[in-house]
C-alpha cells in the first residue's frame, strides 16, 4: 500500500462544506492545543480518526504537536497495525499505545469464549483506554530513533482527550458537546453537559476530571469519505472491496466485525453507494455485532468511557 | 412561497459528486408542545430514517406496553424514553430536495435552558412550536427572547397538535395575534405561522387535508425557502488570534498567527493591526498545509498568516486591517445577558469573560435591569442576576481587550461568563463606556514594566514559578528580569538577622524599581518574610504584584528540595524562616498561589493574565 498522499495543488476558491466543516474542525483542535496541557488524540486506525489525524496536520501546518495514542485489543485486523506503523514512521508521528494485558493473559476475552461481546469491549477497550489515559496502567510509545516501541517513562494522565466521534453515528453520539467533561470516575453526564455555544468550549476543569474533544461531531459518513477523496488521505485497504466484492465499512476486532456485501474499490464509489446506493439507508454499525448486544445502542459502554 | 403544489417526493438519486448544502436549523418552545414528534415525522416523512428504525422502535414499544411515538425516534437515550423528556439538543440530519438539514431538537423544560441555548447557538433558522390547546407559555416567550438575543433572523413559527383543536381555524388566528405581537416587541418577524400537526404530519412536509382553509407553505417549504448564513466577508476583517506557533520540526521555521477568520477578508500585503496592543505588521504569506500559496483568506476560514516584522502577538489580540474600521478596547461595557448559571451572577465577585480568544477577569459593576424573559415584566435595582434571567448589565473587566458592538459586528461583540469552570451565561456587548487607551501604540515601543515579587517560605516553589512565568514572558516577547534569592545571596553575601534582611530586601526593592522604570518586567523572588520589607518595595514600584507563594510549612519541609529545613531541625541553621524565625504571610496580596492543588503552568497563566499579557 502506498502512504504518501498526492499534495493538491488545485485553486480550491469556493467555500463549500468540506471547508466549513474542516474550519470548525481546525478551530476546535486549535482552541484544544492551547486549553490543554497534557493533551492526546485517539487514533483507532478508522476512518474517521485517520480524518482527524489529517486534520491536526492542517491545523498545526504538516506537525502533529501532542501524542496519538492507540488502544490495542490484539484482536485488531493485522492490516490495521501494519498501517499504523507505516504512518507513524512516515509523517514522524509521536504514537502511544496500552492495552489490558492482564485480562489477556488471563484469556478473560469473547474469542476466548470467557465472557460476552459487550463485556469483552468494556475489559479490551474501554478498561484500557481509561487506565491508558489515567497512566495507571503502562504505556508503549514508538521510539523513532530505535524504531521500536518502549515503555513510556511519563505517566501522566492527560486532561484533554481528542476523539473523532460523529453525531450521526448513533443515538448517543448525538448527544455529544465539543468538548465534553468527563468526572473523576471517567463518566458521562449525559443530562447536565456544559452549555456551548458562540465557538466558547469548556476548557476549564476541576482537578482530576477531564474533557473529550470531538472536532469531527458535524461530519457525516459521507463527508468523511469526500473528504478522503478530495484531500487524498491514505486509508486502510480493508476499505475497499479487493476483488471479492466485499469490504468493512466499519473497522474494529477481527472476531466481532464483519465485511459487508459491497463492490466499491476507493472513495468515490463508496461515496456514490451511501449518496444513491444501497447504503443509503443502511446504518454504519450494522457490521459490529456488540451494538445489538447493547440494547440496539452504545448508551451502556459510552457513559462508562467507550469512545 | 412560492410553490403551489408542495407535493414531496423522496430525495432524487444523485450520481454526480456535487456537495450538498447543510443548513443547521433549531426546533425550539415549550416542554410537551411536541417537538419531538414534529422531529420525528420530519425524518421520517422525508425518507431520511436508516432502514429498519421506525420497526425498531415500534418493536420496541410493543415490548414495553407504550404506544408508538414519532418522538422515539429522536430520544434514543434509554432513560429518555423512561422519562418521556428530551434532555440534551440531540443533533440529527434529514434531507430534502434543497439542502440537508441538520436539526438540532432543543428541550423545553426550563431546567434545561442551557441545551437549548447550545442548540439554538448553531442554528441557521429555527422553528418555534406551540401546542395549539396550550398556547403561549413560558418557555414560548422565553425561546423566542433568546432567539432574537442569539441572532437567529430565520424563524417559522408551527402552531402544533391542530387535530386536538378539531382544526379550527379561529384557535390558530387567535394564537398567531398574539405570539407575533410578542415577537414583534423581541425584534424577531417571523417568516410564517403554520398550522400543523405532528402526530399525522399535517402541513410538515405536503398539505393537509384536514385544514382546507390554510393556503400557505408547509414547514418544509418555508425551511426551503431560508437561505443559508453567508460568511460576513464583506464587513471588517476580525480574527482573533488562537496561537502564534513555530513548531521547530523538520527546519520549519515560520511563526504563524493562527485563528479563524471572524468577518471581512485579508490578503497577502494587507497591514494588519492587533487589538488592543495597537501593534502593526504586513501580511507576508497566508499559510495552508498541502495547499499552494493562498493569496486571501475569509470569513468563516480557519487559517494563519506570517508576518514581515517578528511583533509581539499573542492569544487574545484581535487581527484588523488597516483602514477599516477598527475594534474597541474597552473594560466598562454595557451588556444584554442571559444567565443560566446555578448561582447568581452577583458584583464583588470575579469571574472570567470570554470573548472571541480573549480571557480576562470581569465583575458585575450594576445590574441596570432585569427582564423576565417569559412576561418581558421589567426590574429596576435588582442587585444580581439569578438563573434563568435576561439583564441589561454594567460589566468591569480587570484589562482591556478588543470587541465590537452587537450593531456593528455581532460576531465580535458575543461574550460568555465562566463562574467556577462553568459557562454560566452568555451575552452581547451593547456599549463601551470607557474607551480603554487608544489602540495606536507603536511596533517596538517599551512594555510598561512591573514588579512581581514573589514572597513565601523556603521550598515553597517561588524560584520555579518565577523561572516559568519569565519563560513565558520572553515567549511573548517582553523583557525580563529575574532577581532571584539565592542567585542574590551569592552576589552580595547578607547574613539573616532581622535586619539584614530587610536591608538586603530594600536593596533589592530598589534595584527592581530602577529596572521596572526602563520597562523591564522583574520577577523578584525572595523569601521576604516581613510585611515592612515588601511595603516599601512596593512604594517605589509603579505597578506592584505581590504573589503569595502559599505552600504550608509541612508541604516545604516535607519537599525539603535544598535539604535546609532538615539542617535547621538538627540545628545546624538557626533564625530559619518559618521555623525559629516569623513569616509574616501578605495581608492583601495581588494573588495566593499555593502549589498544592495549582501546577507550575496554571501558576503562571495566572501571573501573567495579572499582568494583563496572558
Amino acid at each position: 500500500m502506498t502512504l504518501t498522499a498526492r499534495a493538491v495543488a488545485t485553486g480550491h476558491v469556493a467555500t463549500d462544506h468540506l471547508d466549513q466543516l474542516e474550519s470548525r474542525s481546525v478551530h476546535i483542535l486549535r482552541e484544544a492545543y492551547h486549553g490543554f496541557k497534557q493533551l492526546g488524540m485517539l487514533w483507532s486506525i478508522g476512518k474517521d480518526s485517520t480524518v482527524l489525524l489529517w486534520l491536526a496536520r492542517k491545523a498545526f501546518y504538516g506537525h502533529v504537536p501532542f501524542p496519538l495514542i492507540h488502544i490495542d485489543t490484539s484482536y485488531k485486523i493485522p492490516e490495521m497495525i501494519r498501517y499504523r506503523d507505516c504512518l507513524v514512521e512516515e509523517w514522524g508521528l509521536n504514537l502511544i499505545y496500552g492495552e489490558n494485558r492482564d485480562a489477556l493473559a488471563a484469556r478473560r476475552t469473547f474469542p476466548d469464549g470467557a465472557v460476552d461481546r459487550v463485556t469483552c469491549c468494556g475489559l479490551l477497550k474501554t478498561e484500557a483506554l481509561t487506565n491508558t489515559l489515567s497512566g495507571e496502567w503502562p504505556r508503549w510509545r514508538f521510539n523513532h530513533a530505535s524504531k521500536q516501541y518502549e515503555l513510556d517513562s511519563s505517566r501522566e494522565p492527560f486532561t484533554g482527550i481528542i476523539a473523532g466521534v460523529r453525531a450521526d453515528e448513533e443515538g448517543s453520539r448525538s448527544k455529544e458537546r465539543y468538548f465534553s467533561p468527563r468526572s473523576a470516575a471517567n463518566l458521562w453526564d449525559v443530562g447536565d453537559q456544559p452549555p456551548e455555544f458562540w465557538n466558547q468550549y469548556k476548557t476549564e476543569f476541576a482537578p482530576g476530571t477531564h474533557v473529550r474533544i470531538h472536532p469531527l461531531l458535524d461530519w457525516t459518513e459521507l463527508n468523511i469519505w469526500e473528504y478522503i477523496e478530495r484531500e487524498k488521505i491514505p486509508t486502510v485497504a480493508l476499505y475497499y472491496d479487493q476483488g471479492d466484492g466485499s469490504r468493512y465499512r466499519s473497522l474494529g476486532c477481527a472476531p466481532c466485525t464483519n465485511p459487508i456485501r459491497s463492490p466499491s474499490r476507493n472513495p468515490a464509489e463508496i461515496m456514490v453507494e451511501l449518496r444513491s446506493g444501497r447504503l443509503r439507508n443502511v446504518a454504519e454499525r450494522s457490521g459490529r455485532a456488540q451494538d445489538k448486544e447493547d440494547g440496539g445502542g452504545l448508551e451502556t459502554l459510552r457513559r462508562e468511557g467507550y469512545m | 412561497m412560492t410553490s403551489a403544489a408542495p407535493a414531496f417526493a423522496p430525495a432524487p438519486v444523485q450520481d454526480d459528486v456535487r456537495p450538498i448544502e447543510r443548513m443547521n436549523i433549531v426546533v425550539a418552545g415549550h416542554v410537551d408542545h411536541g417537538k419531538s414528534t414534529i422531529i420525528g415525522r420530519l425524518l421520517a416523512d422525508t425518507g431520511s430514517l436508516p432502514e429498519g428504525k421506525i420497526e425498531q422502535i415500534r418493536e420496541l414499544c410493543a415490548r414495553t406496553a407504550r404506544p408508538f411515538e414519532y418522538a422515539f425516534l429522536l430520544d434514543a437515550l434509554k432513560d429518555e424514553r423512561s422519562q418521556g423528556i428530551t434532555i440534551d439538543s440531540a443533533r440529527v440530519f434529514f434531507t430534502s430536495p434543497r439542502r440537508t438539514y441538520v436539526i438540532i431538537d432543543a428541550p423545553g423544560h426550563i431546567e434545561f435552558l442551557k441545551n437549548m441555548v447550545s442548540g439554538a447557538a448553531r442554528a441557521e433558522a429555527a422553528f418555534l412550536v406551540i401546542d395549539a390547546r396550550e398556547g403561549i407559555r413560558e418557555n414560548s416567550r422565553r425561546h423566542g427572547y433568546l432567539m432574537g438575543m442569539l441572532g437567529i433572523r430565520q424563524v417559522a413559527v408551527l402552531i402544533n397538535k391542530m387535530d386536538l383543536v378539531d382544526h379550527e381555524e379561529r384557535v390558530f388566528e387567535a394564537l398567531l395575534e398574539e405570539y407575533a405581537e410578542f415577537l414583534a416587541a423581541v425584534g424577531v418577524a417571523p417568516a410564517a405561522f403554520i398550522p400543523v400537526s405532528g402526530a399525522h404530519g399535517d402541513n410538515l412536509v405536503g398539505p393537509s387535508d384536514a385544514m382546507p382553509w390554510y393556503t400557505g407553505p408547509s414547514a418544509l417549504e418555508v425551511l426551503d425557502g431560508f437561505s443559508p448564513a453567508p460568511p460576513a466577508t464583506a464587513s471588517a476583517f476580525r480574527m482573533p488570534v488562537q496561537d502564534v506557533y513555530k513548531f521547530t520540526a523538520g527546519g520549519d521555521d515560520r511563526r504563524i498567527v493562527a485563528g479563524t477568520v471572524e468577518s471581512g477578508t485579508l490578503r497577502v500585503g494587507d497591514t494588519v493591526v492587533f487589538h488592543p496592543s495597537g501593534k502593526r505588521s504586513r501580511v507576508r504569506s497566508i499559510e495552508a498545509f498541502n495547499r499552494g500559496p493562498q493569496h486571501s483568506a475569509r470569513a468563516g476560514q480557519a487559517t494563519g498568516f506570517t508576518l514581515d516584522e517578528q511583533i509581539y502577538v499573542a492569544r487574545g489580540q484581535v487581527a484588523a486591517r488597516e483602514g477599516e474600521t477598527a475594534p474597541h478596547a474597552a473594560t466598562r461595557l454595557s451588556v444584554s445577558l442571559f444567565w443560566l448559571g446555578r448561582a447568581a451572577f452577583v458584583p464583588g465577585r470575579d469571574y472570567a469573560l470570554k470573548l472571541g480568544t480573549a480571557r480576562v477577569t470581569a465583575r458585575l459593576e450594576s445590574v441596570e435591569r432585569v427582564i423576565d424573559a417569559s412576561d418581558l415584566r421589567i426590574t429596576e435595582h435588582k442587585p444580581q442576576v439569578d438563573r434563568h434571567d435576561v439583564a441589561d448589565c454594567v460589566l468591569r473587566l480587570r484589562t482591556p481587550i478588543a470587541l465590537d458592538l452587537v450593531d456593528d459586528l455581532a460576531t465580535t461583540s458575543r461574550f460568555v461568563l465562566v463562574d467556577d469552570y462553568e459557562i454560566s451565561g452568555g451575552g452581547i456587548v451593547r456599549g463601551v463606556l470607557d474607551e480603554a487607551f487608544a489602540a495606536g501604540r507603536a511596533a517596538g515601543e517599551a512594555d510598561d514594566g512591573a514588579v512581581v515579587w514573589l514572597t513565601g517560605l523556603s521550598g515553597s516553589g517561588k524560584s520555579t514559578i518565577a523561572d516559568r512565568v519569565a519563560t513565558d514572558l520572553r515567549a511573548r516577547g517582553h523583557r525580563v528580569e529575574l532577581l532571584d534569592g539565592d542567585a542574590m545571596r551569592e552576589v552580595f553575601p547578607t547574613g539573616f538577622t532581622r535586619e539584614d534582611r530587610h536591608e538586603h530586601n530594600r536593596r533589592m526593592a530598589f534595584l527592581a524599581s530602577r529596572l521596572e522604570h526602563h520597562g523591564v518586567i522583574v520577577l523578584a523572588s525572595f523569601v521576604s518574610p516581613y510585611r515592612a520589607s515588601r511595603a516599601f518595595a512596593r512604594s517605589l514600584t509603579r505597578r506592584f504584584i505581590e504573589v503569595h507563594v502559599a505552600t504550608p510549612l509541612e508541604e516545604c519541609e516535607r519537599r525539603d528540595v535544598k535539604g535546609l529545613y532538615a539542617r535547621a531541625r538538627r540545628g545546624e541553621i538557626t533564625g530559619f524562616t518559618g521555623l525559629d524565625d516569623p513569616y509574616e504571610p501578605p495581608e492583601a496580596a495581588e494573588l495566593t498561589i499555593d502549589t498544592r492543588g495549582t501546577s507550575v503552568d496554571e501558576a503562571s497563566r495566572r501571573i501573567l493574565e495579572r499582568l494583563g499579557v496572558a
